[in-house]
């Protein structure tokens, strides 16, 4: 956009916001809302203490270690099911069914079984990502251009060459869309896992700040969450753009 | 003429079959899209599938590639029967089946790097074919960024690099536009005197069919069965610029729009 001439960079409209929320907190209407100033400040604080840096790589380990598994699993198991008919017949209902569960509704019962600890938050953070990771990856699949998988034929590619060599490539850039947002539903899922087990990371960070009313705190953790959430899907949706040039013409 | 030399003369006219189908027939469910079908195809030539649309002759292109099962009956290339795709065969595709994400050397180079052969050796035989085909300068270019006929001398180059001795062209011109063709259709002459390889090439334009082949296979469909085989003779050695205006070429053309036309909705 430009303005009196002047082309404003990228997010220039986020100095607006910040100066409103500035605003806003300095006329002292509600202990809610502390200037934002006052909230810069603090983040940096926060950002020394120990207790933040413990929140900060519990999440990051867990958050991880989710992805990971979605990963993992969820695109083999998307390629199988768009390759084999009976896997898909079988699996589709059920990835359809989590995929729009209120997964929220389950993290109670993941503490019963596997207990108040990591293990439920990446188990959590997994269940967020893997749906629409396997969903993408079938889609991927199933779209493969026939006569391709017929010129990999017809050169004599080995089963693995051909999934390595054509398939996998054929459908990334799909399966880099489902990544990218299982990827932005694994940052809901390990963040919900934590308030709700509230005993570890960033969970228990925002447990003791509000139940002592510092809002300026609790302001500075959302700010870095959202932050980084931001980050990872904006790098993700960077290594997207970078397929992109042969996505429309395959 | 004594009885050996009027064996030697046939045996010289109907030169071995480099590829042969018998008695193939081909069902989808209660479709019946090839009966009976058997086709000799001699080494050296260029045989053209030529028919109306429906007609089953990409599905006998594929069954002798190896990439369909035929219900019945059998392929044979150079006395082996075929029972899947094979080293002796390579297919150059309709729709050119590039990879999209690999550059012009890689495409070119990918049936000799599915059977192994070293990276520098197979990247110096695909420059090779890919100078051959007149593509030389985009051997580092991506197939998004060439024309239509460019992409499919890219796919020329790669069934020439794995040297099969059948080539199995599946409409390879008609994705490409009309001047182009011609251009596709003066090289590939070249291509088969130069080369010493079988070529079989499926088209539904019958001008390209009597210009390039040295024996044409008319199929009929529903079911599909070879209905004449015609072998023009005279203008094949009087240079691809005369050939067009040559009184066989144009009878040939007449002739089989005669037969055809009838079967033309």
């Amino acid at each position: 956009m430009t303005v009196f001439g002047y082309r404003l960079p990228g997010m220039s409209s986020l100095i607006v916001w910040g100066l409103l929320w500035e605003i806003v907190g300095q006329m002292g209407l509600t202990f809610f809302i502390p200037p934002l100033s006052e909230v810069i400040a603090t983040l940096f604080a926060v950002i020394g203490t120990a207790a933040f840096q413990k929140a900060l790589a519990e999440t990051a380990y867990a958050f991880s270690a989710g992805v990971f598994f979605a990963i993992t699993i969820g695109i083999p198991v998307g390629i199988l099911m768009g390759k084999n008919r009976l896997l898909d017949e079988l699996l589709l209902p059920w990835v359809n069914v989590f995929l729009s569960a209120p997964l929220t509704a389950l993290v109670p019962v993941l503490m019963v079984l596997f207990g108040f600890g990591m293990k439920s938050i990446v188990i959590t953070t997994t269940l967020f990502g893997i749906w629409i990771i396997i969903l993408n990856a079938r889609a991927g699949v199933k779209q493969i251009n026939r006569s391709l998988v017929e010129m990999a034929h017809s050169f004599g590619a080995s089963p693995w060459n051909a999934f390595t060599k054509i398939y996998l490539w054929a459908a990334l850039p799909e399966i880099l869309g489902g990544v990218r947002i299982g990827i932005i539903r694994a940052v809901k899922g390990v963040i919900i896992g934590q308030l709700l087990i509230s005993i570890v990371g960033f969970g228990a960070l925002f447990e003791l700040y509000s139940a002592n009313f510092l809002m300026a705190h609790f302001w500075a953790v959302l700010i870095v969450l959202f932050a980084l959430a931001f980050t990872i899907a904006e790098f993700l949706a960077y290594l997207e753009r970078r397929v992109a040039y042969y996505a429309a013409k395959r | 003429m004594s009885q050996t030399d009027l064996a030697a003369a046939k045996a010289d006219m109907v030169p071995e079959s480099a590829v042969s189908t018998r008695n193939i027939s081909k069902n989808y469910g209660d479709v019946e899209a090839l009966r009976n079908l058997s086709l000799e195809f001699p080494r050296g030539q260029l045989t053209s599938l030529l028919g109306p649309s429906g007609c089953g002759k990409t599905t006998l292109l594929k069954i002798i590639a190896g990439l369909l099962q035929p219900s019945s009956g059998e392929v044979e290339v150079n006395g082996h029967t075929v029972t899947g795709p094979g080293p002796d065969r390579a297919f150059v595709f309709q729709d050119f089946a590039l990879l999209p994400w690999a550059s012009v050397i890689r495409n070119v180079a990918f049936g000799l790097e599915m059977r192994g052969v070293a990276k520098s050796e197979r990247e110096a035989i695909a420059e090779r074919y890919i100078r051959e085909v007149g593509l030389a300068g985009f051997e580092h270019a991506y197939p998004h960024e060439l024309s239509g006929g460019m992409r499919q001398r890219v796919g020329l180059a790669r069934a020439l690099s794995v040297d099969a001795q059948v080539l199995l062209m599946d409409e390879p011109f008609s994705a490409v536009d009309e001047q182009t063709r011609r251009k596709f259709q003066e090289d590939l002459l070249g291509l088969v005197q130069n080369e010493k390889k079988t070529f079989i090439f499926v088209t539904h334009s019958i001008e390209e069919a009597v210009y390039v082949s040295d024996q044409i296979a008319i199929l009929l469909p529903r079911p599909s069965r070879v209905s004449e085989i015609i072998r023009p003779s005279g203008f094949r050695d009087k240079g691809a610029d005369n050939i067009r205006r040559d009184p066989e070429y144009l009878d040939i053309v007449d002739q089989i729009w005669a037969s055809l036309r009838s079967y033309v909705e």
